[in-house]
């Protein structure tokens, strides 16, 4: 039976097909919008650092890069928070931060 | 009523500019329509040898623009449709014999004759590239399911635009139904998410092409081939008839699913 479904049906043996749109999805942004795999990095760089000023972050699960769709060219940055950090005291007693649960946010 | 001047392009090499060219302006001279075929490959002729006209050729593009001869004098006329010309490239000069005004001049000269000028581009984004550009109307890009040609499309699509253009058309070629179903090749609704520009049509891959070629006879002649009939259509799309896009559904045959069981189970 799995002999003659393997015959007649044939399973996806490979998806390369997906993977080469998703490949060329990316480096056509790149390539349309002259943005470099570097320039993403710096970027990301300074994006960690400007939100940690505000918001918990995780630092290691950041994710900064380049999608094509149909209405152009998108900067996605996936930023999982941890939590809201309070803001930089000013004499005012600390504020505790309740959740912990972590989220995705795209900007 | 000046004829249209239509650019066949692609960017990456090797695709089926030459192949989509000729056998487009067959299909159009069929159609009883005036064509003539413009070979600006210049340095890499292959027009002529595709359309089987290559012991024919006396003057080239270059010889009419630097007027060492007459525009009548240079076309070559195909014997089996008196509707379809050749102007073939110079095969021993450089791309930089020409320049774009030059190309405009020629092709405006071309379309008082003619009901089509279709310009066989050279690969590339470069002097050649720029050269069959500068004259169309319409450009036609021609691209195969594979990721380096799709990336090179998508450039001379941007260039095209950028030369203030009216948005080109998307040929797909040799596209391999089998291949397709498998998950193995990226479909037609795959290249058109990725390049979002409108299509004109589907060539499948066909072995005739070749056969074809080897002896000079465009498969577009005859009725025979699935890859003939897919140019033919195109052709029909130009001319405004609305022709519905074919689903290449070919199984593959048994002895390939066989082949394919027993690569899995060693």
């Amino acid at each position: 039976m799995n002999f003659l479904s393997r015959i007649f049906n044939r399973p996806a043996e490979s998806d390369s097909a997906q993977v080469a749109k998703q490949r060329l999805q990316l480096v056509l942004a790149q390539d349309r919008t002259n943005i470099s795999t570097e320039t993403l990095n710096v970027l990301k760089d300074e994006m960690i650092n400007v939100i940690s000023k505000h918001v918990e972050i995780d630092r290691a699960n950041v994710q900064v890069s380049m999608a094509h769709t149909n209405r152009g060219e998108q900067l996605i940055a996936n930023i999982p928070v941890v939590g809201a950090r309070a803001p930089a005291p000013p004499a005012a007693a600390p504020r505790r931060v309740s959740t912990r649960r972590t989220r995705s946010a795209r900007a | 009523m000046p004829g249209r001047i239509i650019t066949i392009t692609s960017g990456k090499g090797g695709v089926g500019k030459t192949t989509a060219t000729a056998n487009i302006g067959v299909a159009l001279a069929r159609r009883g329509q005036r064509v003539a075929c413009v070979d600006a490959d210049i340095g890499l002729r292959n027009l002529d040898v595709v359309m089987g006209l290559e012991n024919r050729i006396v003057y080239d593009l270059v010889d009419v623009v630097e007027g060492r001869a007459r525009l009548r004098q240079a076309l070559i006329k195909d014997k089996r449709l008196p509707e379809l010309q050749l102007l073939p490239a110079a095969q021993t000069r450089e791309k930089s014999a020409v320049n774009e005004k030059q190309m405009i001049k020629l092709c405006d000269d071309l379309r008082r004759e003619f009901d089509f000028v279709l310009i066989d581009s050279p690969a590339g984004i470069e002097l050649g590239f720029k050269n069959s550009i500068a004259p169309a109307d319409e450009v036609l890009i021609i691209v195969t399911p594979e990721v380096s040609s799709v990336r090179d499309a998508d450039r001379v699509i941007g260039l095209t635009e950028a030369s203030e253009k009216s948005s080109p058309k998307l040929i797909i070629n040799r596209l391999r139904p089998a291949m397709v179903r498998r998950g193995e090749m990226m479909d037609t609704a795959d290249v058109l998410e990725v390049l979002a520009i409108e299509l004109i049509g589907i060539v499948p891959e066909d072995e005739t092409i070749i056969t074809s070629t080897n002896k000079g006879q465009p498969v577009a002649l005859e009725d025979r081939s699935v890859a003939g009939a897919a140019f033919t259509h195109i052709a029909q799309r130009l001319l405004g008839e609305e022709v519905p896009f074919q689903v290449f559904d070919e199984s593959d045959g048994l002895m390939e699913r066989l082949a394919r069981l027993f690569r899995r189970n060693q």
